[in-house]
């Protein structure tokens, strides 16, 4: 039996007291030992951010990436070896500011793999500005005098582009964040996963408090995962309202099930040896 | 009679079909057992603007476009205005009497002028009248003499080629011998510059774009992902039509910065990876560049120049991302940088690219241009060198049970550590783009971080040793020794033959691997050189800089152009001829 301990690092944890992701780190590992995937198989992509620190904490195949690009390399792993599971990880900066648009054509792909943002509403990591899913006014150092925007919608925009599983978790919440996680790893094709995420350090305004009085469970109001309709309404509700589990999952082809030349071994187990291409040059005559 | 030697240009709006008929043209040519170069120029544009295409012919090999011209087809007005002074005074003039004229002095006496109706005898051929360029393929036959039969065969391979209704062809042969008549009609006399068609030696022909994709399907690239940029697209298309027969897999990303991305996570993995892209594109990759230097990743970026900054001249020629490149991305990491100078270089040098790549666990840039990546050269297939395949350092399963303590990152004495790959039991570790030490924990110690920037440069020290010195090629005992990188070489090639001809002894060295410099042998060169020119295709001279930084050396002169044009051997032979 494969446990937690299997898949940790020698490396010390160096976030803050009460940081979110010391939730979702062991609700992370508890869904892969759950689960049976054995360290070796799995690749796990990071960002850059205070969740991506976590590269150094996991024991299997950890690629700490640059801010944003998780996904692009995420894609080039699942491509280059799709019997490996792809996990990648980035936090709400990487993922909805500096890298929005990988994630949407992610999205898109439905290429196998799960996509967990570390969301606390905030760039912690450079001290605490605003990040596109901080709420509209709040008060940060970058916007001293509240933020101007909208805040950005992830699971909505998840959904309409074509990602066939998004679900939204809790940090305060090990068990249903890490039955979500699993559910999204088990998932065929691209598995999204918005983890709301405390960040006691610098949000002081998104606390636990103030989730609590937010946060309920689709799985107790009636929800239909796979109606698209719901999943829509779901997610766009007002933020006094944020639905936690599987707001959308269907069944669609892969992106690797739609390359011929992956339907029979993994990329990286082809010979490159004796590839003979005398004929086609013969076309060029 | 100037038998099968002789230059053919054809111009025309965008839209009028002058790359499609060129490049059947140049196809012709090689099927008449002749050896061809061709150039195209067109704007960025998908209608309107001014397109020419030329191509040189010879029965020997042809290794830049040559000037002047013997045949002009003219399309329209333009082309007789914009072309008439890169005319032999012997040439021949065909333009188009739907809508060009030729005023009186505008041609020698010597020139011969025919006025053909392309449009009005594509239309009574039953064919359209975009036929006009089928039209002007028949008339250049024409001219040369040769017969219909080529024209008619490439006809047809260019319309099954392109899917098209078998009748399009038929209609499209009649256009074309509609032109050919006319012209036969027209002559006075038999045309000066003529084609014998000769027996086939087996030559291909391949633009060196055409030559690096199958250079690297040939070295076991099998992943490529890419987001089109002129001049590099014709890659991404060769990759993506080639996928099913090859077993690669091609991803058209959304930007660049997810093309070098996914390539770099595929060669983590162990595949053979690679991107391409433009200047603007690379500027995109610069970050994850630097990543694959601190990850150690293996990948190949192909980064095919255009004049700059900013957009540029997106369809014109340059040389000018050379210091761009050498110096892309934050910080210092080693990096192999290499230049290839013709077709058949382009072919072997990818190779070695992906060769370099892994052994170094390094990013590979290979530099083309518009010049050599769009421009078609007859080889022969034997020329085309195979490198045999080196996979690097990896590890394996067996090797992590019995090493239990697995260092992705050991200091070795090339600096080079053996990988483990994503899936292999007992190698898990973090691929790092923070500084790391041995284990790939991230680490800010002062002493580690020193010691593996240095673990780091001892690969490019080991790099410096493997990559081959350059060698000078032509006359020994020079009056001048030009240095040279990428596309200028065929330039270069065509100007020293020339100038041998008029009693000059010049010699040239191609430096194709640009990183790591090899600057012991060009000090060499240097010392043994009479008289040294740096021949350029931009304004500051940028290899120029390099040498100097790498060497301490100048040289006597530099030969630059930066007008989007590429060299042509008659303007170096002129400058040459100053110079001396």
């Amino acid at each position: 039996m494969l446990n937690q301990k299997d898949y940790t690092s020698s490396y010390t944890p160096t976030w803050c007291p009460g940081c979110g992701n010391f939730s979702i780190y062991p609700a992370t590992k508890m869904a892969l030992a759950q689960l049976g995937i054995e360290p070796h198989r799995v690749a796990m992509v990071f960002d850059i951010g205070c969740s991506s620190n976590g590269s150094n904490f996991y024991h299997l195949y950890s690629f700490h990436s640059i801010h944003g690009r998780a996904l692009p390399v995420a894609e080039g792993v699942k491509l280059a070896n799709h019997s490996l599971h792809v996990i990648a990880d980035s936090g709400d900066g990487g993922a909805y500011g500096e890298g929005i648009s990988h994630f949407v054509h992610s999205c898109r792909s439905n290429i196998d793999m799960t996509y967990l943002v570390h969301d606390n509403h905030l760039y912690s990591l450079t001290k605490g500005q605003a990040s596109p899913t901080s709420n509209r006014g709040m008060k940060t150092k970058s916007t001293p005098y509240g933020i101007i925007d909208q805040s950005f919608n992830p699971l909505a925009t998840a959904i309409i582009n074509g990602a066939t599983f998004v679900a939204q978790a809790f940090s305060a919440d090990i068990p249903g964040m890490t039955e979500i996680i699993k559910q999204a790893i088990q998932h065929r094709g691209f598995a999204f996963v918005n983890i709301l995420q405390l960040c006691p350090t610098f949000n002081k305004i998104n606390t636990l408090d103030w989730y609590k009085q937010r946060v309920y469970k689709l799985s107790e109001a009636g929800h239909d995962s796979g109606n698209y309709t719901q999943a829509v309404t779901a997610a766009t509700q007002p933020s006094e309202k944020l639905p936690l589990g599987i707001l959308y999952q269907i069944h669609k082809p892969t992106y690797e099930e739609g390359i011929p030349s992956l339907s029979q071994m993994p990329l990286v187990q082809r010979s490159v040896d004796r590839i003979d291409i005398t004929e086609s040059l013969k076309t060029y005559n | 009679m100037d038998e099968n030697n002789f230059n053919w240009k054809i111009g025309g709006e965008a839209g009028y079909g002058i790359l499609s008929i060129g490049a059947m043209f140049s196809r012709a040519m090689l099927r008449a057992g002749q050896c061809v170069f061709d150039y195209a120029e067109y704007p960025s544009l998908i209608r309107g603007g001014h397109n020419t295409y030329e191509v040189s012919v010879s029965p020997k090999p042809v290794y830049a476009v040559r000037r002047p011209i013997h045949v002009l087809v003219a399309l329209n007005q333009q082309a007789v205005d914009r072309h008439v002074d890169e005319l032999a005074d012997d040439a021949f003039i065909l333009f188009n009497t739907d809508n060009a004229k030729v005023g009186e002095g505008v041609c020698k006496p010597s020139q011969t002028v025919i006025g053909i109706p392309f449009e009005e005898l594509a239309l009574k051929s039953g064919a359209e009248r975009v036929s006009r360029n089928t039209v002007a393929l028949g008339a250049s036959f024409g001219i040369l003499g040769a017969g219909m039969q080529l024209a008619k065969e490439v006809i047809e391979l260019n319309f099954s080629l392109k899917k098209k209704d078998a009748q399009v062809a038929v209609v499209n042969v009649a256009a074309a011998q509609a032109g050919y008549d006319f012209v036969k009609k027209q002559l006075k006399k038999p045309g000066r510059y003529s084609l014998r068609i000769q027996s086939k030696p087996g030559r291909i022909i391949l633009a060196g774009n055409d030559a690096l994709a199958w250079g690297a399907i040939k070295a076991g690239c099998n992943f490529f992902s890419a987001y089109p940029m002129t001049p590099a697209t014709s890659i991404l298309h060769t990759f993506a039509a080639q996928a099913p027969k090859y077993n690669l897999v091609v991803k058209h990303t959304e930007d660049e910065i997810s093309a070098i991305g996914c390539a770099i996570g595929a060669g983590y993995c162990g595949v053979r990876s690679m991107t391409a892209t433009s200047g603007g594109g690379f500027a995109l990759m610069t970050e994850s560049l630097g990543m694959a230097g601190m990850v150690e990743v293996p990948v190949v970026i192909v980064e095919s120049m255009r004049p700059g900054p900013s957009t540029g001249m997106p369809t014109w020629t340059g040389q000018e991302d050379l210091k761009f490149i050498l110096s892309a991305s934050q910080s210092e990491f080693p990096r192999i940088v290499m230049a290839p100078g013709d077709v058949e270089q382009s072919y072997q040098y990818i190779q070695s690219a992906f060769n370099l790549a892994e052994k170094y666990q390094s990013p590979v840039v290979v530099i083309m241009d518009k010049y050599i990546s769009a421009s078609h050269k007859s080889v022969d297939p034997s020329d085309l060198k195979n490198i045999k395949i080196e996979r690097g350092q990896v590890v394996t399963e067996n090797e992590l049970a019995d090493s239990p303590d697995y260092l992705r990152y050991v200091d070795t004495a090339d600096g080079v550590s053996p990988r483990a790959l994503p899936g292999m039991k007992g190698g898990m570790h973090v691929a790092n783009s923070d500084e790391h030490n041995e284990r790939g924990f991230s680490e800010e110690d002062a002493a580690e971080r020193a010691r593996m920037m240095d673990k780091r440069y001892k690969k490019q020290a080991a790099m410096a040793k493997e990559i081959p010195a350059p060698e000078i090629e032509g006359e020994s005992h020079a009056e001048l020794t030009l240095i040279t990188w990428g596309s200028t070489r065929g330039a270069i090639q065509e100007a020293v033959a020339m100038l041998r001809d008029q009693g000059h002894k010049i010699n040239f060295l191609q430096i194709a691997y640009v990183s790591p410099f090899p600057a012991e042998k060009v000090k060499d060169v240097f010392k043994h050189a009479k008289k040294v020119a740096i021949v350029e295709n931009n304004k500051t001279g940028q290899l120029a800089g390099w040498l100097r930084e790498q060497t301490g050396l100048s040289p006597d002169f530099k030969i630059l152009k930066y007008d989007g044009r590429p060299f042509f051997a008659h303007e170096l032979v002129a400058t040459i001829k100053e110079l001396l």
